[in-house]
């Protein structure tokens, strides 16, 4: 038994754009039932009946995070409060924070979405699942727990923090599992060695659910070797519930995404019109399964594609290639658009350097400037040249990368501040004239 | 014939060299000799100690990036030539110095060195009968 849930995993396209049709109808008519989008509706002059193919969709405007912020905290729930049993809330930055209200079916629904994920990259009751997310309102962990619960997975709410525990739930419950941060995987494994725990030997650790943020193919590698394990990309955003929105299969080629949960669509950030699969976009998503708090065409700032042909493992649910970054992290730096993950990508090449690094924009003199920071990993050399031609290489690959010349400084391990939650990657301190 | 030598990578960063000195001075490890070698971003200090090992393990536990090399520790005279002489051996052998630094010891003079052939070093040591120091002769120095 492969699948989870096999009919709906495998079926077949044709099959599955009828399903999610009649989702689609049902989601529409019960997000008017919202103070928001019933007036969304009423100003374009629509109504619920106007949807009946999955074309008419894009007749609908795009809902943004201002949109939630605006309306926050409940105006787009679409059941009475006295139905809802949960509230997520995302941070508020800038502004007010996102609400996300469930109802106990939409968290059923969601418990499942995520057992099925974790089906899918080997996992079964028999595993012990310790999982690193925080707790409280931040999705990664109450929507890990019950989809490891509804999988029957023995789970560890290990949360946030404090390595040297997490390391002993590790060995001590011999976890075979863990839902991580990228950032926070390698530095675990760091710690383990620093302890004179080799994980490969020395822990039962099989599978690491890595997401949260952007990383590399080259991180995922480093993860995977300094762990022994297999590393799997998870996507999740709290808008769309949290984890289990879409999740990497053994082929470890893409991220399916569920199309029985979701519609999704990648438009172009500026224009706004949809790109051919292959290409990069922001990806809007719309929710089919929730009654709580329907979302429709939600942009969700994340840049990814599509990923053109069929699954080796079977799945019909289409693949999202590795996520780019956001569109608002990126870096536009004369002229030129960078993300953060393209530098993480030339700095896993090479061993002789840690995973944490630092991006600092500056203004020097009238110029602004790249700087980056990281740190040397354990196989520092006494060889000064050798050192030398490291620092002038990794340049090198950097501006054929970046298609500039940025400064990079090596610094002593452990110099810059570690991360145990999100990594800050980028700080900029350009003055705006 | 070698000694253990202790390269500390130092960020070009206001009392950086002070912290790592204070941290094994913490710890009652004797510097016998050192040397910084540096550039605009970062530095290398290079130290001969009476405990190389329990110096590196102070080093790493605290986070420092820190290795052990093998140098060799020739003991010269302090005359005039001595030190021309010594060198003089490597180079007609073909062997090149890396980097070399130096500290008296009473009347006589011990060059760190190493170079880009430890064998061929050592050979060239033996045949001249250079005087030198092993890492036990550190921990008796005073």
């Amino acid at each position: 038994m492969m699948y989870w849930q096999k009919d709906i995993e495998t079926m077949s396209r044709d099959q599955l754009s009828a399903f999610q049709l009649e989702r689609l109808k049902w989601s529409v008519r019960q997000a008017v039932k919202s103070p928001f989008y019933k007036e969304v509706f009423h100003k374009n002059g629509l109504s619920p009946d106007d949807i009946q193919s999955l074309d008419d969709l894009r007749k609908i405007p795009f809902t943004t995070k201002d949109d939630l912020r605006s309306h926050y905290p409940f105006g787009l729930v679409a059941i009475p409060l006295q139905q809802c049993v949960r509230l997520h809330s995302s941070s508020g930055t800038t502004g007010n924070p996102t609400v996300v209200v469930h109802s106990a079916r939409d968290l059923s629904e969601w418990a499942n979405q995520v057992a099925r994920c974790m089906y899918m990259v080997g996992l079964r009751d028999t595993d012990v699942f310790q999982n690193t997310s925080g707790y409280g309102m931040f999705t990664g962990g109450l929507g890990f727990q019950y989809g490891a619960e509804r999988l029957g997975a023995l789970t560890v709410p290990a949360a946030a923090g404090n390595t040297k525990r997490q390391i002993k739930f590790i060995t001590d419950f011999g976890t075979t599992c863990l839902h991580i941060i990228p950032s926070y995987a390698t530095r675990l494994a760091e710690v383990m060695y620093e302890m004179g725990i080799d994980p490969r030997r020395d822990t039962k650790l099989h599978t690491v659910c890595i997401g949260a943020e952007p990383h590399s193919e080259e991180q995922r590698k480093r993860i995977e070797q300094l762990l022994g394990v297999k590393a799997y990309n998870c996507f999740g955003m709290s808008e769309m519930n949290g984890p289990g929105v879409a999740f990497e299969c053994p082929a470890q080629n893409g991220l399916h995404i569920w199309e029985d949960n979701v519609i999704v669509e990648i438009v172009d950030p500026v224009t706004l019109e949809p790109v051919p699969d292959g290409e990069t976009g922001e990806m809007v998503l719309t929710t089919l399964n929730r009654e709580a708090m329907p979302l429709l065409r939600y942009r969700t700032r994340d840049l990814t594609s599509i990923l053109p042909g069929d699954c080796p493992c079977g799945r019909t649910h289409k693949r999202l290639a590795r996520f780019k970054g956001r569109s608002d992290d990126m870096i536009i730096l004369k002229g030129v658009n960078i993300f953060p993950i393209q530098v993480e990508k030339i700095l896993m090449k090479f061993p002789k350097l840690g995973s944490n690094y630092l991006i600092t924009i500056e203004t020097v003199g009238n110029n602004d400037e790249m700087l980056i920071e990281v740190e040397l990993s354990d196989l520092f050399t006494d060889d000064y040249t050798a050192l030398q031609r490291l620092s002038k290489e990794i340049t090198r690959q950097l501006k054929d990368e970046l298609l500039l010349t940025p400064r990079l400084r090596l610094v002593g391990k452990g110099s810059l501040p570690t991360q145990e939650g999100k990594a800050v990657r980028v700080k900029d301190l350009r003055k705006l004239c | 014939m070698t000694v253990n030598q202790i390269s500390i990578f130092l960020e070009n960063k206001y009392g950086k060299l002070c912290e790592v000195l204070e941290l094994l001075s913490a710890a009652n490890i004797r510097i016998i000799a050192a040397s910084v070698a540096d550039t605009s971003d970062y530095g290398i200090l290079r130290i001969i100690v009476n405990d190389p090992q329990q110096a590196y393990k102070l080093l790493k536990d605290n986070n420092v990036s820190a290795n052990l090399t093998d140098v060799l520790a020739i003991v010269t005279g302090s005359e005039a030539g001595s030190f021309a002489h010594a060198l003089g051996c490597f180079t007609r052998a073909g062997v090149s110095i890396e980097y070399m630094y130096c500290f008296s010891l009473g009347d006589k003079a011990i060059l760190i060195l190493r170079t880009n052939n430890r064998d061929a070093a050592r050979e060239v040591i033996r045949r001249h009968d250079l005087g030198y120091l092993c890492e036990s002769d550190l921990m008796k120095l005073r």
